[in-house]
């Protein structure tokens, strides 16, 4: 049997859950940092087959059968959408263990553990091209982040676990009866058969099918993005976790719902998503607007950022279904990037609190007075995370609006509202908690960001400038892919055009 | 290729070399890395200049694809016509003699490299500005300036009142900016790029829009862009309590250079707004209120830094007023002689505030010119540039506006020279409360450095002669064509000269000959002047209009109502009833990995029950 790097990339994570599983806890954290950084590296090899000609293309596919009956196939493959979610996943998972290191005292070879065992989960995702595949590890990422919640989590774990877990699994089960449904007609779990048979129109969905299974599969991915209104277990979520499990949640576990979205609901259903799609843009707009204006308001550190979430990812959701190839681009920028600059927001939120175990903003104030260089990064990490020019944020939130320029006009006047308030929110928080006098409190409590904090948070601040300069990098394979998906999403359009027609004629 | 990239960038390494390793630095290493940055590329300047001259085409040099997708294709591209030569000329001269005389005036100053990196980076944004052969990446420059505004102005992060002022600059613009990318959006819908050329090349066939269409809109999009930047009326509050941060910083970004982007924007984009008169008519009106609502309350203030900061506002309007009419090339006259004077104004404040150990209120000044002369003579060429007083500078540019705005709209030309007239009374005003009658302040004034009067004395040259000597209209003719009205109308020019004489002769019999004569008019006024002296309540009215109720409506209705309340309480009742059912749910939280396969393999069976009900449903539905 051929064994591909993707291969190697995708198991490694799992080989490193049982080793940390039977290394003696001393060199628990020790091994996961080895393993996990390793890992990393092995990753970077994925990128070489996207520089060559065109950028595009599908790569490092292994197609086998699991199991027989019912025909589940271990189906993976890499092509530009998933091949930089799979990077940040590799690249985020040393850095959570970084920031672990001394947070975490109890239970410690179980933490690290799961850790990687989430890292197995979240690469899956993104690589499966069988759905049932897909299926499997989407539920496997959600075992390791309940336990990171509930057991390492603060004070009110519990309740936030048990919403996560019941918000998720209302919509996964959804999904998941969509995807048996599409077993009956097609025959197969393969998702590139299935997205074959329905362009070649060998096997037909109606209307009244495509849209309750569109919306099976998008309510499930909506929930994780999460879009307004399906978003208050997000909130929760990050506040009770640790801080390892608010920057894996934000920066890695969101994107497999739009990464969903942008995979499975416009390829396979693409009549209707562009049906849905005005409804769901309006509510991505409100998401934008309200999650920013709560933001706003928020005491809570933690909360503040989550809410920035919901404000940023409805970027992303209205980027997707405005169908241009620059709303898009956009969109599955703007993934990376929210990895990034919030991953890099919890982390320094992080630090706070392991100095002074509050996240409330009113007990800080005068931060730069004492640590000078935790609040030069705070600050890099909030100028990209309000879209500053030159960092990463300002290009995908460029492409998103004018993509959703292109659409309409008022989408995007609306959405752009966003941009202001996210100056708003994060400055006032910027202004509270940094800047003024030191407080005995602040004095006594915050020191400066050590060489290993530094270590953890400067990849991300490298890669703020980076992807905010040299986009070239990281956008041709993107462009490339959503190009291609982009095609097959219209196809479903013209196909079911011509044969709903018949049809109806049928009907009268 | 003149290697043009070399000129943000010089400032750019003088930032992070100062930002990075500043702490370690001693302060005249610092100093030398900030000016000699800044002096290398203003000598860059000249030397890209002086090879490319007469310039009469413009220049091209790209660096690298910034952004691409699909047909957007945004390259990091630099350009230099005439236009751009002028502003690279004024940002990076001014430029230098601020950062020089920032040596002087931050020497006794905590955190003097962090000072100087952000001066530095702000240098490097306004070049990218000016530079910038697409919007975008002039966007990127604006945001830029916007960014290093925030951080200077904020310098002073103990103080309260600094840093929120701070905020309010970057908030505020952020509206701007709102309207500045909006704009963008729709050019690109509108002409498929954002490259200077290729849009005003299209823009330019288009025909002159009679009634409002996509050019008046995006014309005014740019607009409310400019009006942000350039602190037009009614986004003009961020400007005055800009003034919080160092004198420098007043008088490099907050007069000579990043305000004048807005004016330097709209000038760029003239073609568009050339086809759109509705919006240049509406650029002149916002001018023009600009112009005279600032001149009104800078007749009031008593913060010496605060008289000027609304003096530069209201000469901001002037130059909408003048870009309005269509006299874009009187407008950027105005740039650069206001940039002239008004860098002069501030930085002789400077001088004033810095001999007065950090003392800004004008009641505790006064006979200041025994004590400080170099001080006051240098700053007498700058009154009587901005009072327009004949040949000097500021006469000139002024009175190219005066004529045009005359030429557009003759009532707009009468309320021009009243705010010239006052504009001459402020300053006038506050000269004379400053340098003339007995000193009323405390301790002993002393004169500063040559680092800091040397670039007063250069200064004060230019704004003696910089409207004679530099024919900006001239210069730019390759560029924005020529003039459209006809030649110099004598009477328009005496009536625009006696208004400014007017205002000083009038200050002096307020201020010099009957002192108390002031007090006693505003006192007579009572109300009135009470109006004008708190702005208008300008602040005060966007604060409870706009301000409190969003805070107010987000945290009550959005967050405790909306979220907190309606939408968790729904899921809170979904998750109670269903624990209350199915009190088994329990023991997925077992956390046996195997359980939870076969929790998974029992949804699936139950789903695919699920399925065969809802797909014979379905199928019988569709049979029928």
């Amino acid at each position: 049997m051929n064994c591909t790097l993707l291969d190697v990339v995708l198991f490694a994570p799992f080989v490193g859950f049982l080793a940390i599983l039977l290394a003696p806890r001393a060199s628990a954290k020790t091994a996961a940092l080895g393993i996990s950084a390793a890992i990393f590296l092995l990753s970077l090899g994925l990128v070489s087959p996207f520089f060559g000609q065109g950028h595009g293309g599908t790569y490092f596919e292994t197609n086998i059968p699991w199991i027989d009956t019912p025909s589940i196939r271990y189906h993976i493959a890499l092509d530009g959408l998933s091949l930089w979610l799979v990077i940040l996943s590799t690249l985020l998972t040393p850095l959570c263990v970084l920031i672990s290191w001394r947070y975490i005292q109890n239970r410690v070879k179980e933490y690290y553990a799961f850790l990687l065992l989430l890292e197995f989960g979240v690469i899956g995702v993104f690589v499966s091209m069988d759905l049932f595949l897909f299926y499997v590890f989407w539920e496997v990422t959600l075992v390791p982040m309940y336990f990171l919640i509930g057991i390492w989590g603060h004070d009110r774990r519990i309740y936030a676990t048990v919403k996560f877990f019941l918000y998720t699994m209302a919509g996964s089960v959804l999904m998941l009866v969509a995807i048996i449904y599409l077993y009956t007609k097609t025959g197969t779990f393969d998702y590139t058969v299935i997205q074959g048979l329905l362009a070649q129109g060998r096997v037909t969905l109606s209307n009244a099918e495509q849209i309750p299974m569109f919306l099976a599969f998008f309510l499930a991915f909506a929930i994780k993005v999460p879009l307004w209104p399906l978003h208050t277990w997000l909130p929760d979520a990050h506040v009770e976790a640790p801080t390892a499990g608010s920057v894996m949640l934000a920066s890695v576990m969101l994107k497999m719902g739009t990464y969903g979205i942008v995979r499975f609901c416009l390829t396979l259903f693409g009549n209707a998503a562009h049906q849905c799609a005005d409804w769901i843009v309006a509510l991505a707009i409100v998401g934008i607007i309200v999650g920013a204006l709560v933001a706003m308001v928020q005491p809570n550190m933690k909360k503040l950022v989550a809410y920035s979430s919901v404000s940023h990812l409805g970027f992303v959701v209205l980027g997707t279904f405005s169908f241009t190839q620059q709303g898009l681009d956009g969109a599955v920028y703007q993934m990376l990037n929210h990895g990034v600059s919030t991953g890099a927001l919890f982390m320094l939120v992080g630090y706070l609190y392991e100095r002074s175990h509050s996240l409330e903003i009113s007990s800080y104030g005068g931060v730069a007075r004492v640590a000078p260089w935790f609040t030069t990064i705070f600050m890099v990490t909030t100028l990209a995370s309000i879209g500053l020019p030159l960092l990463n944020n300002f290009v995908g939130e460029f492409l998103v609006l004018q993509g959703a320029a292109l659409v309409s006009k008022t989408w995007v006047a609306f959405a752009a509202l966003g941009v202001i308030l996210s100056a708003c929110y994060m400055l006032w928080m910027f202004q509270r908690a940094f800047l003024g006098e030191a407080s005995e409190e602040v004095r006594h409590h915050i020191t400066e960001i050590n060489s290993r904090e530094l270590l953890a948070i400067a990849p991300l601040v490298i890669l703020m400038v980076w992807m905010g300069t040299l986009t070239q990098t990281f956008l041709p394979s993107i462009s490339a892919a959503n190009a291609h998906i982009l095609e097959q999403s219209k196809a479903g359009v013209e196909y079911q055009v011509k044969t709903t027609a018949p049809e109806l004629a049928h009907a009268r | 290729m003149q290697q043009l990239w070399l000129i943000p960038t010089f400032p750019l390494l003088g930032f992070l070399v100062n930002g990075l390793f500043g702490r370690r630095l001693s302060k005249s290493a610092t100093s030398l890395i900030a000016c000699g940055s800044v002096i290398l590329s203003f000598l860059w300047v000249l030397k890209s200049l002086s090879a490319l001259m007469p310039l009469e085409q413009v220049h091209i040099e790209t660096c690298f694809t910034w952004i691409q997708s699909g047909f957007v294709n945004i390259p990091f591209e630099f350009s230099v016509d005439r236009l751009t030569a002028v502003m690279l000329l004024v940002v990076t001269g001014i430029g230098s003699l601020i950062h020089i005389y920032a040596t002087g005036y931050m020497a006794e100053e905590d955190g003097y490299w962090r000072f100087f990196a952000y001066l530095n980076l702000f240098m490097f944004f306004m070049l990218i500005l000016v530079l910038a052969n697409n919007f975008l990446l002039l966007f990127v420059g604006w945001e830029g300036v916007g960014l290093c505004s925030y951080l200077l102005i904020g310098f002073y992060y103990l103080k309260l009142s600094a840093t929120t002022a701070g905020n309010k600059a970057f908030i505020v613009n952020r509206i701007g900016d709102f309207g500045f990318s909006l704009a963008m959006f729709f050019i690109v819908v509108q002409f498929k790029t954002l490259t200077f050329q290729e849009v005003f090349k299209q823009a330019a066939a288009l025909p002159v829009e009679a009634t409002a269409g996509s050019l008046t809109v995006i014309c005014l999009l740019l607009l409310v862009g400019a009006a942000g930047k350039s602190a037009q009326v009614p986004l003009y509050v961020w400007l005055p309590d800009a003034m919080e941060g160092p004198t420098p910083v007043s008088a490099l970004i907050h007069a000579a250079t990043m305000v004048t982007a807005g004016v330097y924007m709209v000038t760029r984009s003239f073609v568009l707004f050339d086809h759109a008169p509705m919006a240049r008519d509406v650029v002149a009106v916002v001018g023009l209120i600009t112009a005279v609502v600032a001149a009104t309350i800078g007749l009031t203030q008593f913060d010496i830094k605060k008289v000027f900061a609304y003096s530069t506002v209201s000469q901001l309007g002037y130059m909408f007023m003048a870009l309005g009419s269509g006299a874009y090339a009187a407008g950027m006259w105005h740039v650069v002689t206001h940039a002239f004077f008004k860098a002069l104004l501030f930085l002789g404040a400077g001088s004033v505030i810095h001999a007065m150990h950090h003392e800004q209120d004008m009641r505790h000044m006064g006979g200041l010119r025994k004590h400080i002369p170099i001080t006051f003579y240098t700053l007498c060429a700058a009154w009587i540039a901005i009072s327009g007083v004949p040949f000097t500078s500021g006469w000139y540019s002024k009175e190219a506006i005066l004529g045009a705005v005359h030429h557009h709209a003759p009532w707009m030309y009468w309320a021009g020279v009243i705010t010239a007239a006052m504009t001459a009374f402020y300053v006038s005003r506050s000269m004379f409360m400053t340098f003339f009658g007995e000193f009323r302040g405390h301790g002993e004034p002393h004169e500063s450095p040559v680092s800091m009067w040397a670039p007063l004395a250069v200064l004060a040259v230019l704004s003696v002669i910089g409207g004679a000597a530099f024919n900006i209209p001239h210069f730019l003719e390759p560029v924005l064509g020529a003039a459209e009205h006809g030649g110099h109308d004598m009477m328009l020019e005496v009536i625009g000269s006696a208004a400014g004489l007017l205002g000083i002769a009038l200050a002096y019999v307020m201020y010099v000959a009957s002192p108390g004569m002031a007090d006693s008019i505003a006192d007579s006024l009572g109300g009135v002047y009470r109006l004008v002296y708190n702005k208008y309540f300008v602040d005060e009215v966007y604060d409870a209009m706009v301000v409190s109720p969003t805070i107010a409506g987000s945290r009550s209705l959005l967050w405790r109502g909306l979220d907190a309340g309606f939408i968790d309480g729904a899921v809170n009742g979904v998750g109670w009833l269903a624990r209350t059912i199915g009190g088994g749910l329990r023991h997925l939280q077992s956390g046996n990995i195997r359980s939870s396969a076969a929790w998974v393999v029992f949804g699936a069976v139950l789903a695919v029950l699920l399925i065969g009900i809802a797909g014979a449903t379905m199928t019988g539905g569709m049979g029928r």
